[in-house]
C-alpha cells in the first residue's frame, strides 16, 4: 500500500469546517470560537513545527538533541497540568508536582518500553523515542492534572472533615485518605474507559494513523495494544505519584492542614 | 491528670502572653468575634503555625508527635465534623452503657449522622473527644448551637468528666452566664492582649 500525501488544500478544506463551526458559535454567541480558533491554530503550528524537528531528528539523530526536544515536551506538559489546576500549589511547587509525577511515570515507562519490549537500534532511535514520549506525556498528563485538582478541591472543600479527624488525633494520613482514593480513581478513570472501549465503540487515533499510512491493520492493532497498556501503567504510577507529592505537600511537619500553601480558586 | 502551661504563646492575632491551667480547672476565654479565640485554641491544639511552647503536664508539645498532642489536648469545634455515613463509623469503640449515660439510645451506632439533632451530635461529638481520654479540653463555643435543655446537659457532662478525671479546661464562650457557671476565672481577648477579666 501506498501513502497518499496531503497537499495544502486538503488540510485548508478541513481548516473550513473548523472556520464554520467557528462561525456557528459567533451566531450562536457561544463565546468559544475565538478558543476554538487558536487552538486550532496552535495544532496547525505546533504539529508542523514539530513535523519538521523531527524530519531534521531523523537525520541528525544526535542523543543529546532528542534529549533537548524530550525535555521541552515534559516542561510543556508540566505547565498544562499547572494551568488546568483550579487552586495550584503556590511556588515551584505548583509547576513542580506535576512535572516530577510526569518524569518519573512518562520517563520510566518510556524507557522500559524502548530498552526492553521495542528494542531498536539504537534504542534512543527518534522514530520511537519521541512518538513513544509523546503519547505517554499527552495520556499521563490529563490523568495527573484530572487527580491533582481533584485532590486540591476536595482538600479545599472537606477542610473541616480533615481538621476535625486531626483534632481526634489521626495522622494526616488517615485524615486525607478517602480524599486521595478518590482523586487517584478521577484520574485513572479516563483511562480505564479509553481501554475499555478501544476498538469496540472507538478507533485510536494512533492506530488509525498507522493503517491510513499503509501499515497492516494488525501490526497496528499490537503498536496500539503497547501504547494503551504502556499509557494505563505510565498514568497510574505518575497520577499515584502526583497525588502522593500533593497530598504531603498539604500538610507540613506538624500535621497541620495547610491549605494557605494553594492559590486562591481561578475565577470561572 | 495534667495541667497545661503555655509560655510565651503567641499567634498572628494574639502578643506572647504566658498561662497555666491547674488539673481540674476551667478558665473561660471571651472577646469580640474575630480577636482570635478560636486561633488561639487552635494553635494549643497545633492545628495552625504559632510561636512559644506548650506543655501538658512535664510533655513539651514539639517533643511528641502532632497526633499524640492532639490526643492529649482535645479540641472540641462548635460545629463538628462527620466524615461517614454511619455513627459508629467514627468511633473505635461504642458501646450502648455509655450512651445510655447520655440519654441516647443503645442503638444510635446504627444511625445515620445526618438523621442526628444538634443536640445530638454535639454529644455524641463530645464522647468521640473524651473517648481519647485527654488531659487537657479545648471547647470552641461548644454550646453556640444548642437549646437550654441541651446545653445543660452538655455542660453537666462536661463538669463531671472534668471532677472525675482532673481535667483541664479552656472554654470560648460569649455567655457571661455560663462563664460563671462553669469557669472559675474568665480571661477575655482585648487589643492582641489576652487579659484577667474576673477570678
Amino acid at each position: 500500500m501506498e501513502l497518499i500525501r496531503l497537499t495544502p488544500l486538503d488540510l485548508a478544506l478541513a481548516a473550513l469546517l473548523v472556520l464554520a463551526l467557528a462561525l456557528l458559535s459567533l451566531k450562536l454567541s457561544l463565546g468559544i470560537g475565538q478558543r476554538l480558533l487558536i487552538a486550532a491554530l496552535r495544532t496547525v503550528v505546533q504539529l508542523s513545527l514539530l513535523g519538521l524537528v523531527l524530519k531534521f531528528l531523523f537525520v541528525q539523530s544526535h542523543p543529546m538533541l532528542i534529549a533537548a526536544l524530550a525535555l521541552f515536551m515534559l516542561v510543556v506538559a508540566g505547565y498544562e497540568v499547572m494551568a488546568r489546576q483550579q487552586r495550584r500549589f503556590i511556588g515551584a511547587w505548583g509547576m513542580g508536582v506535576g512535572t516530577l509525577s510526569m518524569f518519573i511515570s512518562s520517563f520510566t515507562v518510556t524507557l522500559i518500553a524502548l530498552t526492553v519490549i521495542v528494542q531498536a537500534e539504537p534504542w534512543y532511535s527518534v522514530q520511537y523515542t519521541i512518538p513513544l514520549l509523546g503519547m505517554l506525556l499527552g495520556n499521563t498528563m490529563s490523568g495527573i492534572a484530572i487527580a491533582l485538582d481533584n485532590l486540591t478541591q476536595s482538600a479545599w472543600q472537606q477542610q473541616r472533615e480533615i481538621e476535625g479527624r486531626l483534632m481526634l488525633g489521626h495522622t494526616w494520613e488517615e485524615a486525607i485518605r478517602m480524599i486521595r482514593r478518590n482523586a487517584l480513581r478521577s484520574g485513572l478513570i479516563p483511562i480505564i474507559n479509553a481501554m475499555a472501549a478501544a476498538g469496540v465503540v472507538s478507533l485510536p487515533g494512533m492506530m488509525t494513523g498507522q493503517i491510513l499510512a499503509g501499515s497492516p491493520p494488525f501490526e497496528a492493532a499490537k503498536y496500539q495494544i503497547l501504547i494503551m497498556l504502556l499509557i494505563a501503567a505510565g498514568t497510574g504510577f505518575g497520577a499515584s505519584a502526583a497525588v502522593w507529592i500533593g497530598s504531603r505537600r498539604l500538610f507540613d511537619e506538624r500535621e497541620r492542614l495547610r491549605l494557605d500553601r494553594l492559590s486562591p480558586a481561578k475565577p470561572e | 491528670m495534667a495541667n497545661l502551661v503555655l509560655k510565651q504563646f503567641a499567634t498572628p492575632l494574639l502578643d506572647p502572653f504566658n498561662l497555666e491551667l491547674a488539673p481540674g480547672e476551667c478558665v473561660t476565654i471571651s472577646g469580640p468575634s474575630g480577636s482570635g479565640k478560636s486561633r488561639l485554641l487552635r494553635a494549643i491544639a497545633d492545628l495552625d503555625p504559632h510561636d512559644g511552647e506548650a506543655w501538658c503536664g512535664d510533655t513539651a508539645q514539639h517533643s511528641i508527635t502532632a497526633p499524640a498532642w492532639r490526643r492529649r489536648v482535645g479540641l472540641l469545634p462548635a460545629e463538628s465534623a462527620w466524615w461517614s455515613d454511619r455513627v459508629s463509623d467514627h468511633f473505635p469503640k461504642l458501646d450502648g452503657e455509655i450512651l445510655e449515660r447520655l440519654d441516647l439510645p443503645a442503638e444510635t451506632g446504627d444511625w445515620q449522622v445526618n438523621r442526628l439533632s444538634s443536640g445530638e451530635r454535639q454529644r455524641l461529638a463530645l464522647l468521640r473527644l473524651l473517648s481519647n481520654q485527654p488531659d487537657v479540653l479545648l471547647l470552641d463555643e461548644p454550646t453556640a448551637n444548642l437549646d437550654k435543655a441541651n446545653i445543660d446537659r452538655a455542660e453537666s457532662i462536661i463538669a463531671q468528666w472534668r471532677k472525675a478525671h482532673q481535667t483541664a479546661v479552656l472554654w470560648v464562650t460569649h455567655d457571661p452566664e455560663q462563664q460563671h457557671r462553669v469557669g472559675s476565672s474568665s480571661l477575655v481577648i482585648e487589643n492582641r492582649q489576652l487579659v484577667k477579666s474576673w477570678s
